[in-house]
């Protein structure tokens, strides 16, 4: 009896079935008070982890509720000291003056496609030069992988201005000059063909990121170079005994494991890209995107303010406060929502693909 | 593999078709079938990797280059065609950056001195979590994804404009201004253990506590961390648990035994990644100084001189603890 009691004790699962209280202390001295120890500290253990994550997803979440909340407010609310994060005169004001000022339904739709495009250029690039970089050995390999590093490692910061004129004067090896000089006369007298302007389009950009020069595209390839480099020898050389080229070899058969390290890709390069200011700034302003529009929001409201209502008049700092809060929640709402849909696919898809660094 | 060179080899040298192969064409084509598998899959690796090279040469390493050379001249822009002339003048712009300019050494040191004081505590801080992220509990699914909110909170243009945010500021500095009056937790604990001296155990205190004062901050970046080490530790196969667990290993020697060798490579992963992150985010001053100078300025011989002794230095860093922490780095395979 007293044998079969604690053979039962020390088997993982064992829950203790609803007893008195009797037979529970019973149960604890024949296990020389193990029972209880065990369980204290195991429930001791979980308020712990409970009150801790419960604090920290506080504190991550509050400053997001907080904006909520004020985007709710109406003016008078701010300056109201009774008022304290739920609006008394709850209003949708403020959404409404932020979706002008930020032109947000045209600027949603354009930063939509754009970052749909470039992320998939960017992701579908670097799937390439990350598979090339594990499964084939070539000269000068380890060379061109530092020339990846080297692209992690520099910000782009430091050549943002040089490449800006280099797109200003855009020429491959002066071969666009010379083409140009060949099919078109100059449209007045005295003008120089030269290179190409290619600033205000979106071109530039999407012409870095299909070859692998967007926003923190080395990082891409360092992740789906170390995904592809742990898949096993034997597929590949199985592949190619039964006749399949490499390129097949590449789409048919490793591509569609790589499915959660690329989705993952994918979605990192969406979100960064959507957030992005520095090369939007550079080479999209002129598509209206989101990054940049929320970017000049209280600059624009000074200006609605001044164009409305007279020179002299200004919005005040808690408006304006309002007014910046509103548009950082509408310019973050899509991506909460793509992030919520794609939850379960973001999040395990990236601890399930096994990136080994 | 070792039958497919064979025929490859027997083929090319006696010029007879093996039966499995499909039939020879001619040309250009058939030239390329003919070449020997090194030569092959080095011409498919370069295929491969051609997006990287055409791009890293037009658009990184020329306008890299460009960069390191206006840091060694005397910029001047012609507006019409906006293209820079340069004029040679060697190291004047970094003697410039270093000892004329009143902000840069002062910034430089000053952001180190953060940087050495943010790392640690974002490796501990994400570790941590991702250990946490990584047992059973309910509701694991809502807190993971709110873990990950800061990838989204803490990215371009996002920081700036809570940074921006000059009313928001005030108020929280006007916030803990009366808070010191009264004193928060922090506060009481410290006064309550009473730091005297200047002891070891003192500055650990004194930084804990400074940690957990910018509890926030560490955690709004430290998102990708907490990714990359709930990966790792997702890739630790359960047997080794089990078996130590039969052994009767405890979970904390679990921990160091099992858990911390097997996560290390990616605490040197991290601990670049943090490094390298913190001094190129937007936030940085020394960063925004060098943008600042650019646009603000329109100093590009000074801007680019700043860019390059600052990226030297980040290198350097990076190097050290690289080389520190790959010794101590165990590998599994």
């Amino acid at each position: 009896m007293n044998n079969d009691r604690t053979a039962a004790l020390t088997k993982k699962n064992y829950k203790p079935k609803r007893s008195s209280f009797k037979e529970l202390l019973q149960r604890n001295r024949d296990s020389g008070g193990y029972l209880f120890r065990k369980n204290v500290g195991h429930w001791f253990f979980v308020f712990v982890r409970g009150v801790l994550l419960f604090g920290l997803c506080f504190l991550i979440l509050q400053p997001l509720l907080n904006k909520i909340a004020l985007s709710f407010m109406s003016e008078a609310d701010i300056f109201d000291p009774t008022v304290h994060n739920i609006p008394r005169e709850f209003t949708t004001d403020n959404y409404t003056m932020t979706a002008l000022l930020m032109t947000y339904w045209m600027s949603l739709r354009n930063t939509f496609f754009l970052t749909l495009v470039i992320a998939f250029l960017q992701v579908a690039a670097c799937t390439f030069v990350g598979y090339g970089f594990a499964r084939f050995k070539f000269p000068l390999k380890n060379f061109w992988f530092g020339c990846v590093m080297v692209l992690i490692l520099v910000p782009p910061q430091t050549i943002l201005s040089t490449l800006y004129l280099h797109f200003y004067n855009f020429d491959v090896f002066g071969i666009i000059t010379f083409f140009r000089g060949l099919f078109f006369t100059p449209a007045q007298e005295g003008d120089v063909l030269g290179p190409l302007n290619l600033l205000g389009s979106p071109l530039p950009y999407l012409m870095m990121s299909a070859t692998c020069m967007g926003l923190k595209n080395g990082l891409y390839i360092y992740m789906i170079r170390q995904y592809f480099r742990n898949v096993p020898k034997d597929i590949e050389e199985a592949a190619y005994v039964d006749g399949c080229g490499k390129f097949k070899t590449f789409y048919a058969i490793m591509l569609p494991d790589a499915k959660a390290i690329i989705v993952s890709c994918f979605l990192f390069s969406f979100v960064w890209q959507w957030t992005d200011s520095l090369f939007s700034n550079l080479f999209l302003r002129s598509m209206n995107v989101l990054s940049s529009t929320v970017g000049t929001l209280d600059e624009s409201l000074t200006d609605y303010f001044i164009s409305n209502y007279g020179r002299n008049a200004f919005p005040s700092l808690g408006y304006q406060q309002q007014i910046v809060a509103t548009g950082m929640l509408m310019f973050i709402a899509p991506l909460i929502l793509l992030y919520l849909v794609a939850q379960k696919g973001f999040v395990e898809s990236i601890s399930q693909s096994g990136i080994k660094m | 593999m070792e039958t497919v060179k064979t025929v490859e080899t027997t083929d090319s040298r006696q010029g007879k078709k093996p039966l499995s192969m499909p039939p020879q064409k001619g040309g250009l084509a058939g030239k390329i079938q003919n070449l020997p598998m090194n030569t092959k899959n080095a011409i498919a690796g370069y295929l491969f990797i051609s997006p990287f090279i055409i791009g890293f040469l037009a658009f990184m390493f020329f306008p890299m280059l460009e960069s390191v050379r206006m840091s060694f001249s005397e910029v001047t822009m012609d507006l019409a065609t906006a293209r820079f002339s340069l004029a040679f003048t060697g190291f004047e712009n970094y003697r410039w950056v270093f000892r004329v300019d009143p902000e840069f050494m002062r910034l430089l040191t000053e952001e180190l001195r953060n940087m050495a004081f943010s790392v640690p505590a974002v490796i501990v801080f994400s570790f941590f979590v991702a250990l946490i992220l990584n047992q059973k509990f309910k509701f694991r699914g809502v807190v993971r994804s709110v873990f990950f909110l800061p990838v989204i909170l803490s990215a371009g243009v996002m920081l700036g404009l809570e940074n921006s945010n000059a009313l928001l500021r005030d108020m929280q500095d006007l916030v803990r201004e009366s808070n010191a009056m009264t004193s928060t937790i922090t506060g009481v604990l410290e006064d309550l253990i009473g730091r005297t001296g200047f002891t070891f155990m003192d500055v650990l205190l004194e930084y804990v506590f400074a940690t957990i004062n910018r509890i926030y901050d560490i955690a709004l970046i430290s998102g990708i961390q907490i990714i990359i080490f709930l990966s790792g530790l997702q890739t630790i196969s359960p047997s080794m648990y089990e078996a130590s667990k039969i052994e009767g290993a405890t979970a904390w020697e679990n921990f160091w035994k099992i858990t911390f060798p097997m996560i290390s490579s990616l605490i040197l992963v991290n601990v670049i990644y943090s490094v390298i992150d913190y001094f190129v985010r937007s936030d940085n001053r020394v960063m925004a100084k060098v943008t600042g100078a650019i646009s603000g300025d329109v100093a590009y011989g000074h801007s680019f001189a700043m860019a390059w002794s600052y990226f030297g230095i980040v290198i350097v860093i990076v190097g050290i603890l690289a080389l520190i922490i790959s010794r101590k780095v165990y590998y599994y395979e």
